[in-house]
Order: structure tokens, then sequence, then C-alpha cells
């Protein structure tokens, strides 16, 4: 579903060169659900945004579902992003002019789609969230956790190929937290593609897979149930 | 379609977004345009094309009878005909159409005895100057060219005239009192007052009240009717008096025109006029070479400086005005859409392609600019009772609103306002999704 080889993204100066990622390495398959972890500054959020067609990248290759992605225009890029993918933002990133309808509604007016379809999509969206009774009210008229799964509707009404999501409980209560984490995983056992970063170890162990980034790098493909264990202790540790 | 409205809606929307940011634009615009329109009013009256169907087809005719000790710089000959030219070139027929005119003022008496006489104004003419210059009828038709050779006493007046006079009623065949000799009204004008008024600008005539009189200009040379233009004797001060030595001295007094339908019947109409130049000079009436001039409508216009100059700088002034308030209306844009970036991003992640962007800021612009033109709308009724303020009341009547104006003021609002949101929404659309993300 999602692969880069050798993949590197660099910031250039006059006077320095920065590498944001260097000679990465990913194979998500489709149906997956991987939790990107890594210290602040590795590059984390960098494969996610180049993942999700946000950024392009200096070196290496990348085919998302099969499509190599480097050739592609604005045009292109735009278009997979609207039918392939769906974000979720740590900071929600709904647009406080719009109501939650409206907010549902905007990938999918890019997409050209009818208004009788999509309202039909937004509504399914929202009841699946839970929040269908709120589609008139604004953001600023919501709960963080609300406005989390307002998010999580506009990244669903689509139906996309892959889910990215970037810390998407990194500015929730726990229990809030734990609401949006629940509906990620059912989302993920209707058989969605997740791809989640997070600083979070209890997070990234409900992941099925875990991916380490240190310094633009991939470290660490841990399958194995016992790097779980060895990270979650370490983590537990560190915060006791 | 679908997404025009949704940018529309979303333009809306942004009207209300910051209220303050968006009434110093609508402002900006409203009185920019309005400057612009109100000067504007004036200004395409005084400049336009009276006939714009057939300007280069009409050709005023010059000769020049004086010499060049006369002429303006140039060589310029005067700017109408004497009587012996004009006379000569009607009895040529070398046009298909062709008329010689005067102003004339004669006294009207009016049909009801107890009524006192009033002055009027009008010309001494042709048949042909009612199918040449296209004049519409209300009643009637012209006189015709057998009414100008046989030296008919016909009228063609005005439906204004005939309004004052007969209520409004056709009067073709009643007669009607000019200086006390009688004309039988042939033909009843619609209203007809093609601004500038080409045809007499010789007389300065060009924004004066519309004609409400005709008559044969034979018969009126007959009678001995008054002319009230302007006579031009080569600095040789001289009374008009119509009398036969009079009308033969060399005063230039008689705008001229030809229709040429084609440029080859203009050149060899030309090529007459010289030869006819060239004849008077041998015939010792002219001691210098030949020297005419042809201009069509638009050419005799320029050359006669008709927009008067405090038009064309007040528009000057207005514009200029009105571009400040666009580069001030840049400004806001600019600040209005850089607070949006967030946005932007979203969009952009969520599928927007940056022509996308473009469309949606671009729609919003003009969101603005509607606005900023409807208000600009009641500031150019409101400014448009002052206009006498800025021109002389002959040329400030002529300005008035109509449905033209009102649309022209919306349109220029509305793509002023876009053309100046162009490089903001440039910058709008160069926000880097990945960055913006990423900084929340």
């Amino acid at each position: 579903m999602l692969k880069m080889t050798h993949l590197s993204k660099v910031y250039r100066t006059e006077v320095v060169e920065t590498y944001a990622l260097r000679d990465f390495n990913i194979d998500v398959k489709e149906g997956e659900f991987v939790a990107v972890t890594g210290p602040s500054g590795s590059g984390k959020t960098t494969f996610l945004t180049i993942a999700g067609l946000l950024e392009t990248f200096t070196g290496g290759e990348y085919h998302l579902d099969g499509i190599e992605v480097s050739q592609l225009d604005d045009n292109a890029r735009s278009k997979i992003r609207n039918e392939k993918i769906g974000f979720i933002f740590q900071a929600f990133n709904l647009i406080p002019d719009l109501n939650v309808f409206d907010n549902v509604e905007v990938p999918l007016r890019y997409r050209g789609m009818k208004a009788a379809e999509r309202k039909e999509r937004i509504m399914n969206a929202l009841d699946r969230v839970g929040l269908a009774s709120r589609a008139k009210h604004y953001p600023a008229e919501l709960s963080g956790g609300q406005q989390q799964r307002v998010a999580i509707a506009r990244a669903l009404a689509g139906t996309p190929r892959l889910l990215l999501a970037d810390e998407p409980t990194g500015n929730l209560d726990t229990q809030m937290a734990r609401g949006v984490l629940e509906l990620l995983e059912e989302i993920h056992r209707e058989g969605a593609t997740i791809v989640m970063v997070t600083h979070d170890p209890e997070l990234a162990a409900r992941a099925q897979r875990n991916v380490h980034i240190i310094d633009g790098q991939v470290v660490d493909l841990a399958e194995d149930p016992r790097f779980h264990t060895a990270y979650t202790a370490a983590a537990g540790q560190i915060r006791g | 379609m679908s997404m025009f409205v949704y940018y529309l809606g979303l333009g809306w929307r942004s009207l209300r977004r910051n209220p303050v940011l968006t009434a110093l634009m609508v402002m900006a615009i409203a009185f920019g345009v309005a400057a612009s329109m109100i000067t504007w009013s004036v200004f395409r009256v005084v400049s336009g094309n009276p006939i714009p169907w057939k300007s280069s087809q009409l050709y005023n005719v010059q000769i020049d009878n004086r010499g060049p000790q006369y002429n303006e710089p140039g060589n310029e000959p005067p700017d109408a005909l004497n009587y012996t030219d004009a006379v000569a070139l009607m009895q040529a027929h070398k046009a298909p159409h062709q008329t010689m005119l005067y102003d004339i003022a004669p006294s009207v008496l009016p049909q009801n005895a107890n009524d006192l006489p009033s002055t009027t104004t009008g010309y001494a003419t042709t048949a042909d100057f009612f199918t040449m210059f296209d004049v519409p009828f209300k009643y009637g038709s012209p006189w015709t060219n057998a009414d100008d050779d046989g030296h008919a006493a016909v009228a063609v007046i005005s439906d204004a005239l005939n309004q004052r006079l007969f209520g409004g009623a056709n009067s073709v065949g009643r007669d009607v009192t000019l200086d006390m000799h009688a004309y039988r009204i042939v033909g009843v004008t619609e209203h007809w007052d093609p601004k500038p008024r080409y045809y007499d600008a010789y007389d300065n005539m060009e924004f004066a009240n519309p004609a409400q009189v005709y008559i044969s200009v034979n018969r009126a040379v007959d009678i001995h009717v008054g002319m009230a233009g302007r006579n031009n004797c080569g600095g040789a001060p001289a009374h008009f008096s119509n009398d036969e030595q009079w009308l033969h001295r060399e005063c230039a007094w008689i705008p001229f025109w030809a229709e040429l339908p084609t440029q080859a019947d203009a050149e060899r109409y030309k090529e007459f006029l010289t030869a006819y130049s060239a004849e008077q000079q041998q015939a010792g009436r002219f001691q210098w070479a030949p020297n005419v001039r042809l201009r069509n409508v638009t050419e005799w216009l320029d050359h006669e400086k008709v927009v008067p100059a405090e038009s064309r700088i007040s528009l000057f002034v207005s514009i200029g005005f009105f571009i400040i308030c666009l580069v001030n209306t840049i400004g806001l844009l600019l600040a209005k859409f850089m607070r949006r970036s967030s946005e932007i991003g979203v969009r952009r992640a969520l599928g927007a392609t940056r022509r996308e962007v473009y469309a949606q800021f671009l729609m919003e612009a003009a969101t603005v600019g509607l606005a900023g033109g409807v208000l600009g709308l009641l500031l150019t009724i409101v400014g448009m009772q002052g206009i006498g303020l800025l021109f002389e009341p002959d040329v400030a009547r002529l300005a008035h609103l109509d449905m033209s104006l009102l649309l022209t003021t919306l349109i220029v609002a509305v793509l002023a306002t876009v053309i100046a949101a162009f490089y903001p929404t440039w910058r709008a659309a160069q926000v880097q999704p990945a960055w913006q993300l990423k900084s929340n």
C-alpha cells in the first residue's frame, strides 16, 4: 500500500544541508495499522507529510497504492490526496468558519460529488463518530475530543485507502484520547490501512506494528511482540 | 457551476469574518469606483462616437478659401466653407449624399394667439441632412431634394417643439411660423440629440440643447434668415447680412458634410476637392495651391478637440485615486488571505489543487468587489448630484445614470478587485500545506 525505498529528504540552505530523512525504507501492507514512533525532530512528521503527498522528497522512490508518485504534478497529487488518503491531525485542523457538516464536506467538494451523495456520506461518517446530532455546530462549540471525531469523520467520508494520523490524541485528555483510539481501532478492524505517528508508547503498543525513526532513518522494524514489551517497560521507567 | 456556488458561499462568509477589514476594503473600492464612474459618466458622453455605425462614412469638408496667412498652424484651412464653395459642391453632387447647414435661432409663433412668441434653435439645411445623419422621424418625413430645388417653405420640427406647439399631435401638413414666415411642416423628429453634435462642432454646439427646427437652406437664404453661429472672415470683421454680396465673401460659416460609403469614394472625393480648388486657383480666386481636408466623424471630433480638458484630467485623477484604493485593497486582501494560511493548508491536504485555491480566493475577492460595487453605486448616485461643481453646466448636465453606467460600475468594481487579488491569491496558493500543518 505504502512503500518507500531509499527515500531521502534534504533541506538545503546556502551554508548547510539538513537530512530530515535519509535512506528511509518502509513497506506498509494493505490493512495494516502501523505506529511510527521516535523522538522529537527524528523525522516522523516529515515522513507523514511525504507519505500524504503534502511534501516532495529529494531522492529514492515512493509507491503509493502501486503508483510511483515522484513525477506527479500538483493536480495529480491533489487528486490522490483527495481520493486515497485521509488525514487526522493533532490540532484537528477544522475550518473554524464552517460548521461540522461543511467541514466534513470539504474533501467531497473537491471530488465533484453530487449533493445527495455528499449528504449521505457526511451523515454516515458523522453517525459513525457519534456526532450526527452536531452537524450544525461550529468547531468552537465542540470539545477537543468531539473536534477530533469530526476530523476523523472528515477523513472517513471520502472512504480513503490510507488513513494518516499525526499524534491524533496529542491534544486530548486521557478519556477523550481513549475514545479516539477505540474509534481508530474500529476503523482498522473494518479494513482501513492506518499509519499513525505518535510519541505515546501506550498508543503505539495498540498498533499492529511499530516503526521507530531516529535521525531520519528507520532503525527497527519490530514485529516481534517482545519489542512492545521492552519498549513499553522502558517508557514506563522514563515516565516513572 | 456547483463549485462556483460553493466558492460564492465561502466568499459571502468571508465578508462577515473580519467585519472591520471587510468594511475597509469595501469602502476603498466603493470610493475609488464611484470617483471613477462619476467622471466617466461625463467623459463617455463627451468622448463617445455619436454615430458609430456610420462615423467612417460621414466626412466633414474643408477648403482653403482665404490663404495661408489666415490658416491655423499646419496650414489648416477653415473648419467651415463659405457660401460659394458650399453651393458649388452641392451642385457638383459628387457624393451620394451631401449637406450644408447653418445655425438659425428664429422666434416661433405659438398656436394660441394669447401666448408670447419664443426663441428656438435649429438649422437651415438640405434634405440629405436627415438621411445622412439618420434622423428618426415620429411623423412624416424629411422634405425632398425637389423641395430644396424649389426653395420650398418647408420645415421639420422636433418632438419637443411639436409638443409645445401642437400638444404632441401629428402636425404634418400644418404651418409653423418662424420669424413671421410660415413653413409647412413635413415631418416631426423623434427626440434626437447625438452627443457630441459632430455635424456642428464648428459652431461649438457639441453639447448644446437639441435643435428644434430645420428649414430648407435655399429658402432660408432667399428670405435672409439670420445666421446664429460663427462666421470667420479671416480677420476682417463682418456683420452677417445674408445679402448677395455678403454671401460670396470669403467668410467661413457653413459646415459641409459628404457621405462617402467606401475609402475609395473618399479618395475620389478628395481628388475632386483638390481639382475644384485648382480650378478656383486658375480662375484667380485662390492665390495658393489647393489645400483641402476630408475628415470622418471621429477624425473630425479629434481635430475639433471636442473632449474638454477638465473631463480628461478629472478622469485621469479619479482613475489614479481608484488605483491607490486598489493598492490598499491588495494589502488588505493579502492580510486577510494570509491569516487563513492554516485553512489553505487544510484544504490543500484534503485535495484542493492550486487552481482551486485560486478559484476560491479570486471568487472571495469578487464578492468583496461586488459589495464595493454596490456601495460605489450608491456613492455614484449621490456624487452625480454634485457633478456641477466639477464641470461647466453645459457638460455637467450631460452626465446621467443609466443601466449601462450601473452595470459598468459593478463590473469595474468586481473586475478591478479580482485583478487586485491576483497577487494575494498567488501568495495564498503558494502556502505549503506540510509547513502549515506541521506548525499546528
